[in-house]
């Protein structure tokens, strides 16, 4: 048919064609046996709606088509499609309406495009809704809006019964809740509301049932595998048949109920919480309580306080420990650092090690663990062992690894290792300059003595100090490891000299060690009365000195030298390896056979102190060299001494050492005394910028300047001489207004320690209290 | 200066100006006399000595030890702990109003009074301080004197902080002595913090190091 004949269709013959086609739809749909549409089927249809919407008013029936398109599935809904749901319950129901609506997007599918020529002008012309709409929107407010509620009660009960165990229709499911997005046409506010709302409250009220129980029987570990499984279960229900936003809010609900809410009482069960696992050693349990309690809010703050506690605890033990093994060692033995000591750094750093492995493992590197880890070995790293500061105890225990014939006999990669682990160890420690001091003092007898072991772990271990504390912490005792190569070179210097000027001639062998004042530690210098050939030593070597530079000022440390004599024994001659004290002592028995102990000392010009330590080492230990009068073991001033002719050993060269005197009183008194210094030179600082400044303020800014590093200012130089051991000291001047300071290193200021200062300025006229406000300082210029 | 003069005569309701003032010198320079001689009563070498204040106390019916004689030293604006000038002693007794020892005991119980009045006090506190600093360029005091001292000028007013604080000083080993700014401070202390709770001490505050320790040794025994 052409247009022009095209026979004008009235709106009741038109429908009832259509009509026709739409039972044959339906009867398809319901599966009565039917042919499938033919496409000619399918064209006719179509144009039967296309020719009653071009035809010329009043015959263009668009609007009565576009309502009887929808009257179409509100007949076909309400007679057919609701009863049948309405009849069955439970799973059947569920069945059967995933079915209706998967029928009922077929039929609208297929309305719509026979009517589909109503979409193209029509709606958009009235601004109506289109054909697809229309049909969902049917089967929404007839359908979903009346069920929908026992629809949500089935499946949540299925869902549970899931939970419980039993096996459902997971597709059953996913098509259920498929309906509930679909029929939102794009929004999720249906799913969320109608469903999700109310599937979210049953979760809560099923796990906290659950947990309720759990919590009472269930040990710690298993609860949180129950919890852990229940988590993965969860995930695993949303990735089948839930929508996949309901995943972030499905697992939060399930975290609050199993772990938020029995948190605390989880962790501190008692035989199976925290605690006992970490004192158990329970490495997977703790990884999984980790995993658990990260996902809640602030869930890790009270495990890392666990944490932190049992890390201090038995840091804590392990000082008691140490503790008790010192004080059952004999009294004499008190002040030295012994054996027990150095285990007792063995295991602090074994303890680090171990729970080091902790954090970057179980705790997967998390910044809370670092920070309890460090706050644990903060506080037990601060006690001291039988009277021996932490500080004391590491700068001992690394001079065991880099001394020769130290107790640590480790492989150089052992060494190394051991070395990057006290460094680590020494950022726990408040108290580093006092590390410094000692460290300082020893390195400086191993690099005299020459009993380093090893030139590349001293150099080694000094750039790990620098790289944690910084330049200046280093900076000295690197000055000492290179002086000793500069003296070597001056050494070659002077041999040359000495051979270049037959004049200048010591008589002895002559070895000098010249040293940079500032370096080194600070030693006392005696005025030793010199033997005669020594004196004539000192005497070439100034000379040859003075040819070199007329800037420096050298002191002469005796207390540090060693001598080569030979004794010239009945038996035999044998050479002694003696200090410069006892050589000094011994070289008097050459012109005297004789002598008393206040001879001695008046002769040598030595304290008392020094005097009884060099006598009982040359006659009271291993080796005799003068026989005492009375012959007891210790030395008393009316004693007498001779030169023991009869001595002899099988030995052509021995070692008679003199024991060093305790340093440790002095370190620290060194160090306190720097301290003051510091806190002097900040207060007086601050107060000459500020003129007037609260003392809450005064405290906090002098805090803030200790806590970083100052340049050392001054030294004047003086050079160490060595083997006769000339050692020079300088003295570093304080002036407090022009700040030149010691080194002052990463200091943990005390606050009463600055009030005292305060106090000290104040009365000597640095400072004032303000008259009408006490909390007030002012400058006194 | 006042005319003791015009307590005495009532008589004559108008005395020419002249023969006032002249009535009014001659007046005034009987009284200075009778200050001078009542100073040489106790002078030895023109100045009153220990022994010559020892004199005075028996007159005066004190203990040597008395505060009042404190008192008497500060009002005289004395300098030397045991002596009053010549100097210190006519200008106080003026001041005071007095030129007689039955005056002088009477002005002493009134002085009392003067001295304990907030301003007054704190001054005096102050005063006790400095007039025990018995050496040149002395600036601290020995631990029992401070002890004495405390006892004699605050026990009145603060019996209880003073004892504690005594038997705080007497145990501690950390100072020996104790200089102006920690005496001061005892005393804003007393005035300042609540007994005994403390309660309202604040040891990051600038209260001496002394005071802290204190406070710390008060909490650990006494409570």
């Amino acid at each position: 048919m052409t247009m022009n004949e095209r026979k004008t269709i009235d709106l009741e013959q038109g429908w009832e064609f259509m009509q026709k086609g739409i039972t044959k739809l339906k009867n398809i749909l319901e599966g009565l046996p039917e042919p499938q549409f033919s496409s000619e089927d399918y064209m006719m249809l179509y144009t039967t709606i296309y020719n009653m919407c071009t035809q010329k008013p009043p015959h263009d029936y668009s609007q009565q088509l576009y309502d009887k398109y929808r009257e179409s599935f509100e007949e076909y809904i309400s007679s057919t499609v609701l009863p049948s749901i309405r009849e069955k319950h439970d799973e059947f129901m569920l069945r059967e309406l995933v079915k209706r609506w998967s029928n009922h997007k077929v039929m609208v599918r297929w309305l719509s495009r026979f009517f589909h020529y109503l979409d193209r002008y029509f709606i958009a012309r009235r601004s109506l809704p289109p054909l697809n709409e229309v049909g969902l929107t049917c089967f929404r407010d007839l359908v979903y809006t009346e069920l929908n509620g026992k629809v949500r009660d089935a499946v949540i009960t299925l869902i549970d019964q899931e939970r419980e165990g039993e096996q459902i229709d997971r597709a059953l499911l996913k098509n259920v809740l498929d309906i509930f997005v679909e029929i939102g046409m794009g929004q999720m506010d249906y799913y969320e509301n109608d469903f999700e709302t109310a599937m979210l409250k049953d979760t809560a009220a099923y796990y906290s049932r659950k947990a309720s129980n759990w919590i009472l029987e269930d040990s710690c570990p298993d609860y949180m595998l129950k919890a852990e499984e229940c988590l993965k279960r969860e995930k695993d229900r949303v990735s089948h048949y839930l929508h996949s936003s309901s995943e972030p809010k499905l697992l939060e609900k399930v975290q609050h109920e199993l772990l938020s809410v029995y948190a605390n009482q989880l962790l501190e069960k008692e035989h199976s919480g925290c605690h006992a696992l970490l004192r158990d050693d329970k490495v997977e349990d703790l990884s999984r309580m980790f995993r658990l309690f990260s996902k809640i809010p602030r869930g890790l703050d009270p495990v890392s306080n666990i944490f932190k506690q049992h890390v201090t605890a038995e840091g804590t033990a392990l000082v008691k420990l140490a503790e008790d093994a010192a004080s059952n060692k004999k009294a004499e033995k008190r002040d030295v650092v012994g054996l027990q000591e150095q285990v007792f750094v063995r295991k602090v750093i074994e303890l680090h090690d171990k729970y080091l492995a902790y954090v970057n493992d179980c705790f997967q590197n998390h910044t809370l663990f670092h920070k309890s880890l460090k706050e644990a070995f903060e506080v037990f790293c601060n006690k001291g062992v039988a009277g021996s500061s932490s500080a004391e105890l590491l700068a001992t225990f690394c001079d065991n690894i880099l001394k020769k014939g130290g107790s640590e006999k480790l492989s150089d990669e052992a060494i190394e290792e051991m070395l990057e682990k006290v460094v680590k160890l020494l950022a726990y420690i408040s108290d580093k300059d006092l590390f410094a001091e000692f460290y300082r003092k020893k390195l400086a007898r191993r690099l005299l003595f020459d009993k380093s072991a090893n030139d590349d772990h001293e150099r080694s271990i000094l750039t790990k100090l620098k790289q944690q504390c910084g330049g200046q912490f280093t900076s000295k005792m690197e000055g000492m490891v290179t002086d000793l190569t500069l003296a070597r070179e001056n050494q070659t210097s002077f041999e040359e000299y000495l051979s270049n000027n037959p004049n200048a001639n010591p008589g002895i062998d002559l070895t000098v060690t010249v040293l940079t004042t500032g370096f080194w530690p600070s030693y006392k210098s005696f005025d030793l009365n010199l033997p005669a050939e020594m004196v004539k030593c000192v005497e070439v070597f100034r000379e040859f000195y003075q040819t070199k530079t007329k800037h420096r000022k050298l002191t002469w440390i005796y207390s540090l030298g060693t001598c080569n004599l030979l004794g010239k024994f009945e038996s035999r001659t044998t050479e002694l390896i003696v200090t410069t004290y006892q050589a000094s002592a011994l070289l008097l028995f050459n012109s005297s056979d004789r002598l008393s102990y206040s001879e001695i000392m008046t002769q040598l010009n030595l304290s008392d102190d020094d005097v009884v330590r060099l006598l009982h080492s040359l006659s009271c230990a291993k080796y005799k060299i003068l026989n005492k009068e009375p012959n007891t073991k210790t030395i008393s001033p009316t004693d007498h001494f001779e030169f023991n002719s009869k001595f002899t050993d099988k030995m052509r060269r021995i070692k008679i050492p003199l024991p060093p005197v305790d340093e440790k009183k002095k370190v620290i008194e060194d160090v306190d005394k720097d301290r003051r210094y510091a806190i002097d030179a900040s207060i007086v600082r601050i107060m000459k910028s500020r003129k007037v400044l609260g003392h809450q303020q005064l405290v906090l800014e002098c805090v803030e300047q200790l806590g970083r590093m100052f340049k050392v200012h001054n030294t004047l130089f003086s050079f160490l001489f060595f083997f006769f051991v000339f050692v020079c000291e300088s003295f570093v001047f304080l002036n407090l207004t022009t700040l030149a300071l010691n080194e002052m290193l990463i200091l943990q200021p005390d606050f009463k320690a600055i009030k005292k200062r305060i106090e000290d300025l104040i009365t000597r006229d640095y400072l004032e209290r303000d008259k009408s406000n006490p909390n007030m300082f002012r400058y006194l210029a | 200066m006042p005319r003791a003069s015009s307590k005495r005569k009532s008589s004559a309701p108008q005395n020419p100006p002249a023969v006032k003032s002249s009535n009014a010198r001659s007046a005034g320079k009987a009284k200075a006399k009778e200050i001078e001689n009542f100073f040489d009563k106790y002078a030895n070498g023109g100045i009153i000595d220990p022994d010559g204040i020892v004199t005075l106390c028996k007159d005066l019916e004190l203990e040597y030890t008395d505060v009042r004689i404190l008192m008497l030293a500060w009002k005289l604006k004395a300098v030397k702990l045991g002596y009053f000038t010549q100097d210190e002693w006519e200008t106080g007794l003026k001041t005071l109003q007095v030129n007689n020892l039955s005056k002088l005991k009477k002005a002493i119980s009134e002085l009392e009074k003067e001295v304990r009045t907030p301003p007054n006090f704190a001054d005096f506190y102050s005063f006790a301080f400095r007039y025990h600093l018995t050496e040149e360029k002395q600036k601290n005091i020995d631990i029992e004197t401070i002890c004495e001292l405390l006892n004699l000028v605050l026990g009145p007013q603060f019996r209880r902080q003073v004892d504690l604080l005594i038997d705080y000083l007497k145990v501690q080993s950390n100072y020996k002595v104790i200089n102006l700014d920690q005496w001061l401070g005892i005393f804003r202390f007393c005035n300042e913090i609540s007994f005994p709770d403390l309660e309202n001490y604040d040891e990051t505050q600038a209260w001496p190091l002394i005071l802290d320790n204190f406070v710390d040794w008060l909490r650990e025994n006494h409570r």
